[in-house]
Formats: C-alpha cells, structure tokens, sequence
C-alpha cells in the first residue's frame, strides 16, 4: 500500500523499487546489509533499534541482566529495559546521558544479517552521520508521527543523500500516540516522498510504526493498523537492495607488491569495481603502462574470474613497475586521471577546513598532497550553496582539489570506492575531512573540462543564472555545461 | 614458483562470510603496508584462530609479513599452549611468547591478587611490555564489536597514545574503508580485521573453512568446581578448593578462552562444530557470560581498554 502511494507521482515507464522484485536473501545468500539510522532522541530512535535487537534476540539473557542493574529501576510500561542502555555504550553516555559517537549493531532474522550505524541526533550530528552513512546501503530515517517532517528530517536526509544513500525508509514512529491515524501517515509520507525525490532519492518505503510496543518493527500491528497492509521495517530490510551500483570498468587499487619468491610478482588489492578474468587487457595508472592479466590468485584457488569486492592477487603477463598506490584499471574503461578536480567535503574536524593548507589525502591505497579551497557551503535549513572560502567543523562544501601529481578518480556517483577519498592533517595527523569527487577539473578554468561539442548550452537571465550556478547539480556537472547570460549569448 | 591451492574441493563460502573475508583480508593488506612494525596478538582461541587463517590468505602465497605475540599468563589451560606450539609448527610462524617478569617474580595468581589486579599486571602490563619491546606500531586482535557494550563504538583502526590508551572520545572518524595510518612517532594503532564478525559468523566461518582448535570448545567430561556462579576446571593442582567446594565430573566445554581460574565453562553436549553452532543459535546468554573481568562492574571493559587493555 506504502510502495503504491509514493508510486503516483512518477514519470511514466520509471518504476519505484520499494522492494527487491528478485531478492537474492534467502538464507545467507547476501552481503550483511548496513544501514544508518537518523532521528533524535525524541523521536525514539534508541528504542527503535532496541526494539529491533530485542525481538530478534540479539540481546542476551546477560546483557539484559546488566540493563535491569543499570537501569536503577528506569523501566518503560511494558517492562522492556531502558533500550538506551543498551546503545550507549560508554561510561561518558551513560554518565551524561547522551550519545556521543558512531556505534555499530549487529542483528540478524534468518534471512538476512545487518549491521546499523547508530548516530547521534544532535551535536555533530553532520560528522558522525557522514561516518555511518559513507558505508550504507540504506537509511531509516525516523519521525515522530505527531510532530511530522521537521527540519531535521530534511537534514539528514539531505547528507544520507550527498553520502550516496539511494534508498530511504520512513518510520513514522509513535503512530499509536496519533490514534493510528491513517491519513496522518498519509500526509506525512506525501511530504517526506517530496523531500526524497528533490534529493533525486526514488526508493523510498515509509511505514507506520510503534517502536516501543514493536508495531510493525518485527511484528506487524494489524490489529492496531488493518488500514496497513505493507511490509513492516525487519521485511524491508530483508529485502533492501545493495549497492553493486558500481557502473565502472575493472579498478584495483593496488595495497602492496607480493614478491615472495624468485618468479612470483602478485598486486594485492581489493576489486574497487568491474570484474577481471585472465586475458584482459589492464593498465596501469598513473605510469599508463599497458598489460595483460595472466592469473588471479587467491589462497583458495587460481581462479578464473573477478569481481567488485574480492580482495585478491593479480598476476601481469609481463613485467611492469607497479607499486603501492597506483590503479590497475580496465584498457577501454579507464578512471579520470589529473592534477584537479572538484569535489564535495565534510568537515569532521574542529579546525574545519583551510583553504589554501596542503592535507594528505587518501583514496584507496594512494596517498598524496593535496591544496584545498572551498568554493562553497550548503546551507542545510535553505538547501542553498552559498559562496564560502573556509568549511567549520560539521560544514559540507564544494571544494577545489589541486594536486603536485597525478590524482586517480571515478566520480563518487558512478563509483563509491573510487570515488571517495579521506583529509589527513599534516600536523595532528587527524582525519579532518570525508570528500566525493565530482569530476576533473581543468586548471585553466571551470568550464573547459570538456570540448564544446560535449557541453550542453544553457541561457539564462542573469539573476537565474546566479541562482542555477549555486545549485547542486551545477555544481556537480560545471564541466559539462557551458553557461552563458543573455548579453553572451546575443553575441555568440 | 608455484602457487598452492588450499581450498581444492571446498565448497566456496556463502556470500555473507566471503564479505566479512574479504574486508578483514583488505584490512591486513593495508596494515601491514603502511605500518613498519606491525605485530598480530595470537591469543590461540576461536577469534585468533579465525584472525590467523585470514592473515594466511591475506598474504598467500607470501609469508606473514610480521611475528605473532602471545601474552602467556602462565595461567592457561595446558591444552591451548599445545595447541599453540603446533600451530606455529605447521605453518612455519615467528610467535613470541611473553609473560610479565615483574609478575612472574611477585607471583601475582588470580587467586593472591584479585581478578582484577592480576589481569592489569599479567595481561594489560604485559602487553604493554611486549608491544613497547618489539617497538610496534600496530598490532592486530580478534576483537569484534557484538563482544561488549563499549567495542560497539571502537574503530577498525583504534588509535593508541605512546602510553597505549584508548580515548573514546577523541577517536578519529573512519569513513568508508579508507583507514588513516599515519601517526607520530612513540604511538601506534590496534588494528581489527574481524570488527563486523558475530559470534555465529565466527563459527560458520570455522566451519566453512575447516579450522582448527583448541579441543576446549567441544563438550567432554571434564573436572569442575563451582565458584561464584561460574564453573571452573579443576585440573591444575594450582587451584586450592575452599571448605565447602567439590570437584565433579561433567560435559562440558568452553565458549571463550582465557585464564582457566577467570574462564568459565558451560554445561554442554555439544561434542562436534555442527552441535556447538545448533547450541549457539538458541543460546540466551552471551559468549562474554563466562568471563569475570567483565564483570566486576559495568563499564568494566571501557575502563581496562582506557588503560591499554585490548
């Protein structure tokens, strides 16, 4: 019922995935599947995730004991434990009462197993939910049914979005302190499928739930809701999708060189993307030396083929200087190789991000300098990328990378291993930044990254023109318009 | 050269345990080439056991590129210190076993200073002295984080002061699985392939790829005394009984192990991989039950790996 009413409002022959149509989940025939979840803490997030470890028995006897001990007393009225507790795992939570930090749970039904980034609602809540969502496949974001979408739904949603996240659940939570009021869901739903399609997130499943008398978390509340006749949360989740969306060639990024005997020269490294069998024509980046895969080893088996996530040996037919950092990547399919690119940033750090400091940045196995100037900062409340030079910690930017050698990217879009990438402080030596490269970009200016003739031309009054450039997809696709004001456009 | 299959006629793994496989192999690659001195604590139970079979991949068809560090309290059960020497044996592994000689010379037992006191000085001490001895500056554990309340937030890289200190609080954030291995000179990370691995995928995993262990993981008839709610082996003649203790004979075996005076057993039948992992599935209490440090008081873990505990 859910997956048909946010359907509607879709462009003919696109076609809404809430589910799997082929779900591959039988027994543990899937990757674990990760997800984060968003909302505060008066949205019951903690019991969410309480409720889900409860009634899948992932809490033990023992553990509930030290729940019932810690808990002085602090039941809620259905004689469950405090979930909290449960979540906040160290002394400094339990001691102010707040979440502080990423913790990640792990769950299972037996038809799948999951593992949750559970996050912090409020202070830093940029930072920490970056670091849960860069690994998701999913989001849960939650609502308190009697307040609705609030400005912190469309927060997190907006980073779950800019992290890569395409799937979105909606729990609307405490449904039964809204007398499980149908249209409410309704309402609800409509509008938060609004904030999801503006993010260009399509796969949304949103759901009714009581989270704290487990309605439609594990078991279904039809009783309470006849007027709900889609999958409650666990079932969703069975059946979420992964990301495989991995839509480039063959890329190893090469972690070290096996020599370990006279003869055998192996590159260790885990397949970032694309596949590779014995045959296939390589090269290898940045020297652009060309070659041929000879074997694929494994401790397993000399095998005949590989894929996106296998961690494995490869063996060239010939011999080639490879070292440590360098991409071996598909002949005809090739990653952006360039001293410039652009790419979008979150500040982790309380220092922020400089502009014109040299970092270390790292993507895959590679290491190198790098200067950063911001261009941007996306005003999270407006939605809005407003000019910036300097990104607090907690601020998500539009950067300029510009490197002292050959940087080797996808864009984060088509490739999330290739296309992420970590700052490293140079002093500290702390993680400051998590940034998704957007393109290549050329030094001699912004929108010559590619020939006229791949450029789309769009003409704009001056005050729209302003306003498009400050966009997101702007933003992401500089070198591939060229954008022109009336007046230049009268004298082309 | 030729390259050694060792899984000619194995079925391959399932999905879910060739993911969990696939991460720890990626993080052992990236360890040990962007550290100098890294160090794998082998602590010879179910998880290292696990550890050290991923490492084997991992730099097949090399040798493991670092020593293995046995932090021997001279208070483990016999039968993993046999099992440990055959180990290294069979695959030709660098193991240094290192016990505390300022404890050894005091002769701090669990019994004359307290569980807690004995674990700071026989095992957090020691391996603060094993891994300041070796000068490494990354050692990888077994630990997961389903293990305990405070390893839930702990990271794949877990940052340690010169002084071998966990912050909880001033962790550095871990983003996809680009892993930040830069440090300054004096501190060092604890690296842990087997973050995401449950206590079942352990044992899947054991069994999909045929592992050995330790026999204590099966049931058998074994000597026990009860103490403190927790059953404990009465074979060491180390172990003096108070007035009212009795020693009997029952099946039973062990779900994690450590000291055998700390280490509790379970009542069991399982006798085989098939039956513990049956017994698992429906277990209500955690792998963790049987251990005594944990349970001192909440928190109790957090505070040890504050002080440079794993």
């Amino acid at each position: 019922m859910a997956g048909q009413i946010l359907s509607q409002n879709l462009l003919p022959g696109e076609d809404i995935l809430d589910i799997d149509p082929h779900p591959e989940t039988t027994g543990r025939q899937a990757r674990p599947l990760r997800f984060i979840t968003c909302g505060s803490v008066d949205d019951g997030k903690s019991t969410l995730i309480g409720r889900l470890l409860w009634d899948t028995k992932a809490v033990k006897e023992d553990q509930a004991a030290t729940l019932r001990r810690d808990s002085t007393g602090k039941q809620n009225e259905l004689g469950l434990p405090d979930f909290a507790l449960l979540l906040d795992g160290l002394q400094a939570e339990r001691e102010q009462g707040i979440t502080i930090d990423v913790a990640y749970r792990y769950f299972s039904t037996d038809r799948r197993s999951f593992i949750v980034a559970d996050t912090p609602g409020h202070v830093q809540y940029t930072r920490n939910m970056a670091t849960g969502a860069s690994t998701a496949d999913l989001a849960v974001l939650l609502v308190d049914a009697r307040a609705g979408i609030l400005e912190q739904t469309r927060r997190h949603a907006t980073i779950a979005a800019l992290m890569g996240i395409r799937q979105f659940v909606l729990a609307v939570n405490k449904i039964d302190l809204a007398d499980y009021d149908e249209a409410r869901f309704r309402s609800i739903s409509r509008d938060f499928r609004e904030i999801a399609l503006s993010l260009g997130v399509r796969q949304v499943t949103a759901i009714p739930v009581s989270a704290l008398k487990g309605e439609n978390i594990v078991t279904r509340g039809d009783e309470v809701m006849a007027w709900y006749d889609g999958p409650t949360l666990v079932e969703t989740l069975e059946k979420a999708t992964q990301r495989t969306g991995q839509t480039t060639g063959f890329r190893l990024p090469v972690q070290r060189v096996s020599r370990p005997g006279e003869g055998f020269r192996g590159y260790q490294g885990t397949v970032a993307g694309g596949s590779i069998k014995p045959g296939d024509s390589v090269v290898v980046l940045p020297s652009g030396v060309e070659a041929n895969v000879k074997a694929i080893v494994t401790y397993d088996l000399v095998r005949n083929a590989a894929v996106a996530g296998d961690a494995i040996t490869l063996v060239l037919d010939r011999p080639v200087d490879v070292a440590r950092g360098d991409m071996i990547a598909a002949i005809d399919q090739r990653p952006q190789t360039g001293r410039a690119f652009n790419a979008r940033l979150v500040a982790l750090s309380s220092d922020g991000v400089v502009p014109g400091k040299r970092y270390w940045l790292k993507a895959g196995s590679r290491r190198q300098r790098v200067m950063v100037r911001p261009t941007s900062a996306l005003d999270l409340t407006s939605g809005n990328w407003d000019d910036a030079s300097f990104l607090p910690v907690n601020g998500i930017g539009v950067v300029e990378l510009d490197f002292e050698d050959t940087a080797i990217f996808d864009a984060y879009e088509t490739n999330r291993e290739t296309g992420a990438f970590i700052l490293i402080d140079p002093e500290s030596l702390n993680t400051v930044a998590g940034g998704m490269i957007d393109g290549k970009r050329s030094k001699s200016g912004r929108f010559d990254a590619l020939p006229d003739a791949d450029r789309a031309t769009v003409t704009l009054p001056a005050r729209l023109l302003e306003a498009f450039l400050k966009t997101d997809f702007a933003r992401a696709h500089a070198g591939e318009i060229r954008v022109t004001g009336p007046e230049e456009a009268e004298a082309d | 050269m030729n390259v050694i299959e060792h899984g000619r006629g194995k079925p391959p793994l399932d999905p879910h345990l060739k993911a969990l496989e696939n991460e720890a192999i990626h993080i052992f690659r990236e360890v040990a080439a962007e550290f100098e001195r890294p160090v794998m604590l082998y602590s010879i139970g179910k998880d290292s056991s696990v550890l050290l079979h991923l490492a084997l991949k991992a730099f097949h068809p090399g040798k493991l590129p670092f020593p293995l560090v046995h932090i021997d309290t001279g208070w483990k059960f016999p039968e993993m210190i046999a099992f440990r020497d055959q180990v290294v044996a069979r695959h030709g592994l660098d193991l240094i076993a290192h016990t505390n000689p300022e404890g050894l010379r005091d002769n701090v037992t669990p019994f004359s200073h307290g569980s807690a006191r004995y674990t700071d000085i026989m095992k957090t001490q020691a391996l603060k002295q094993a891994l300041d001895m070796g000068r490494y500056d990354a050692a990888f554990g077994g630990a997961r984080r389903d293990e305990e309340a405070s390893r839930a937030k702990e990271r794949i890289y877990s940052f340690r002061t010169p002084d071998h200190a966990w912050d909880p609080r001033n962790q550095r954030p871990e983003l996809w699985s680009i892993y930040n291995g830069m440090i300054h000179p004096g501190e060092s990370v604890r690296a842990f392939p087997l973050s995401n691995w449950t206590e079942v995928d352990i044992w899947r995993y054991i069994q999909a790829e045929r592992i050995e262990l330790v026999p204590l993981y099966f049931a058998e008839r074994r000597k026990v005394v009860e103490r403190d709610g927790m059953l404990i082996l009465a074979e060491d003649k180390r172990l003096e009984l108070l007035p009212d203790e009795q020693v009997r004979e029952e099946m039973v075996r062990f779900r994690t192990l450590g000291c055998f005076p700390l280490t509790g057993a379970v009542r069991s039948q399982a006798t085989t991989l098939d039956e513990v992992i049956a017994e698992l599935e429906i277990a209500t209490v955690s792998e963790r039950q049987g251990r005594a440090i944990d349970r001192d008081q909440s928190g109790s873990m957090e505070k040890k790996k504050r002080e440079g505990y794993f």
